[in-house]
């Protein structure tokens, strides 16, 4: 790698006049373009020969972590292999060149594929029905919603604006209700995470006709089965409230138990999570949207086309290359990666909540505290050994939250080697604390002032310049 | 072990309050600017907003989390901070001394609802570190 040269902007290997092209000649005559609609000046674009630019973006992409280079325990983004043969079907030309507005007799086989891929997704999730259109979790949160607004507007129950959300949930729940313009209440949780079912009743007792519906999702933030599900279910629907299932934390309920089975009316899935397609960076994400037998007709209407094609297109892929039989295993080996994980780690890392977890679980920081060395100087360090870092400070729940999550995935190799380099770190912050705070050292870059950063954050080219 | 002061309210969401005559004044406790970490925004209310005991005014935001602000006592805001506008990390060096609000309190029998210096302090050594 050649970081020094190609690693610097591409604006800063820009020289002027350089092209990296020759285009034939004009034969078609020159259009006259609206001066009203021309731009000023020419547009700051930088000038590179070809290689350059192949250097500069492959030397980029070198700097890239992902779950195909090393372990990604990112808590609560289910970072799982994603399969190549994901990968070649997605590639399939009859399906990748289709496009949304070609005639509709002409794309039977797309459409047979999503209500093969619902056939599958009702099975899994015991609803009846799904849309496809939303493009990704929150986008599937608001559809759902919207889903639950329309039902009460349907019966003139026009008062039932207010969502319960415990307060562990993911901050899309609230977001999502606020958006779709409905008022969010908050539940309690109990000191072992999950929903205090005191509070709810005083809530539900409080407001009963206003509720619109309880957003959960299920294992909760902390990785912990909410075992009271059937009582709140039981509980939200008898006051005339549905359930919503936040599909964030599928993964380990993957063949094992059913959303639908346990009082849910409406949910998102993270295709992309759950049903492994990239992600990360931003996208493309799936959240498709399924009801209980009966709300299928009060789907909103948020997308003339059918959401993100080729990322069903690879969780089709996935549950077939799975089958009914391996299908079966995600969740539970998933569940046994995290507790393998937490139980070897928890003599060294403080564990506030010890009990059996799911999929993922939170650590509250080093169980030493003495040392001064914090979570984030724990995940910094973490990039030195190559591992991406954990989910950090997230729940809220406590001050030094590390959230871990190493899918089904994983190698009891993997697993031993990350629990080594955790132990490692405990006893370099007591041995040499300033080695740790001042993590990574490995890195292409080192520790970023994340407060300037937020602060003052500088995004394009021209805004460094003229701060030069 | 975060700075308690003699003489303040304190509200469970971490804000305190300093009484002078009817003005209340309004900020985020030691303890909560800690758990904060480095602040890097502060949203305030505007002068002659309404502010209710127990509901939102404003959020504080730093590198790891935003945290809604919840005013301890009812009533109208007199004055904001504006010098946080521009330093809010002004809230880590010192969290008492770099209050938020100033709000002119409607109903003073609420400050019975909230915690002195020695409550406080134990309700903050129960929710750990």
């Amino acid at each position: 790698m050649n970081n020094k040269l190609y690693g610097n902007l591409i604006f800063e290997l820009s020289k002027e006049g350089r092209i990296g092209y020759s285009l034939p000649g004009n034969n078609f005559g020159n259009y006259e373009i609206p001066t009203s609609m021309c731009r000023a000046e020419d547009a700051a674009l930088p000038e590179c020969d070809e290689l350059t630019v192949v250097r500069h973006y492959t030397n980029l992409s070198n700097n890239n972590f992902g779950v195909d280079t090393g372990f990604y325990p990112l808590g609560s983004c289910t970072m799982k292999y994603n399969p190549k043969i994901n990968e070649e079907m997605a590639a399939l030309p009859q399906f990748q060149n289709l496009h949304p507005e070609q005639p509709a007799e002409t794309m039977k086989g797309a459409e047979k594929l999503i209500s093969i891929l619902e056939h599958h997704l009702c099975e899994l999730t015991g609803l009846a029905h799904f849309t496809f259109k939303p493009y990704a979790g929150a986008h599937g949160e608001l559809t759902g919603l919207m889903v639950i607004d329309n039902y009460h507007r349907s019966r003139g129950d026009l008062q039932r604006k207010k969502v319960i959300v415990p307060d562990s949930a993911h901050g899309t729940n609230p977001a999502s209700a606020a958006v779709c313009g409905l008022e969010i209440i908050e539940v309690k949780s109990q000191a072992d995470g999950t929903v205090d079912l005191e509070d709810l009743k005083r809530l539900v007792e409080q407001e009963k006709d206003n509720i619109a519906a309880m957003m959960m999702t299920n294992p909760n933030t902390l990785g912990l089965f909410e075992k009271s599900i059937p009582e709140i279910a039981t509980l939200i629907h008898d006051c005339g409230g549905l359930m919503y299932y936040d599909g964030a934390n599928l993964n380990p309920m993957l063949g094992v138990c059913r959303p639908g089975d346990m009082g849910f009316d409406v949910m998102h899935i993270n295709l992309h999570k759950t049903f492994s397609t990239p992600h990360g960076g931003g996208g493309p994400g799936s959240g498709p949207v399924g009801v209980r037998e009966g709300l299928q007709e009060f789907f909103p209407f948020v997308s003339p086309y059918n959401g993100n094609f080729a990322v069903m297109m690879r969780a089709f892929a996935y549950i077939l290359s799975l089958g009914k039989e391996y299908v079966k295993k995600v969740g539970p080996l998933a569940t046994l990666n995290a507790n393998y994980i937490k139980e070897s780690l928890k003599d060294v890392y403080e564990l506030p909540i010890d009990t059996m977890c799911c999929h993922e679980f939170v650590f509250d920081g080093l169980k030493d505290k003495s040392t001064g060395v914090t979570t984030m100087d724990v995940a910094k360090r973490l990039l030195d050994y190559g591992y991406h870092a954990p989910t950090i400070y997230f729940p809220l729940l406590f001050h030094e939250s590390l959230m871990i999550e190493p899918t089904e995935n994983e190698s009891k190799e993997t697993l031993d080697a990350f629990i080594a380099v955790m132990r490692k770190i405990a006893e370099e912050a007591k041995t040499n604390p300033d080695e740790v705070k001042s993590a990574p050292h490995n890195t292409p870059i080192g520790r970023v002032d994340d407060v300037l950063a937020a602060k003052h954050p500088v995004t394009t080219y021209r805004q460094l310049k003229a701060e030069l | 072990m975060a700075k308690v002061i003699e003489g303040l309210y304190y509200s469970e969401s971490h804000e305190y309050v300093k009484v002078e005559g009817n003005i209340g004044i309004i900020g985020i406790t030691d303890y909560a600017q800690k758990a904060l970490g480095n602040v890097v925004y502060v949203d305030m209310p505007e002068v002659d907003d309404e502010v209710e005991a127990g509901a939102e005014f404003g959020a504080v935001e730093s590198v790891k989390a935003a945290s809604d602000l919840y005013s301890p006592v009812s009533g109208t805001v007199v004055e904001v901070n504006e010098a946080l506008e521009d330093a809010p990390e002004l809230i880590n060096q010192d969290a008492y001394a770099n209050w938020i609000i100033k709000v002119e309190m409607s109903d003073e029998s609420e400050l019975e609802n909230l915690m002195d210096a020695a409550a406080y302090e134990a309700f903050c050594e129960k929710e750990g570190h």
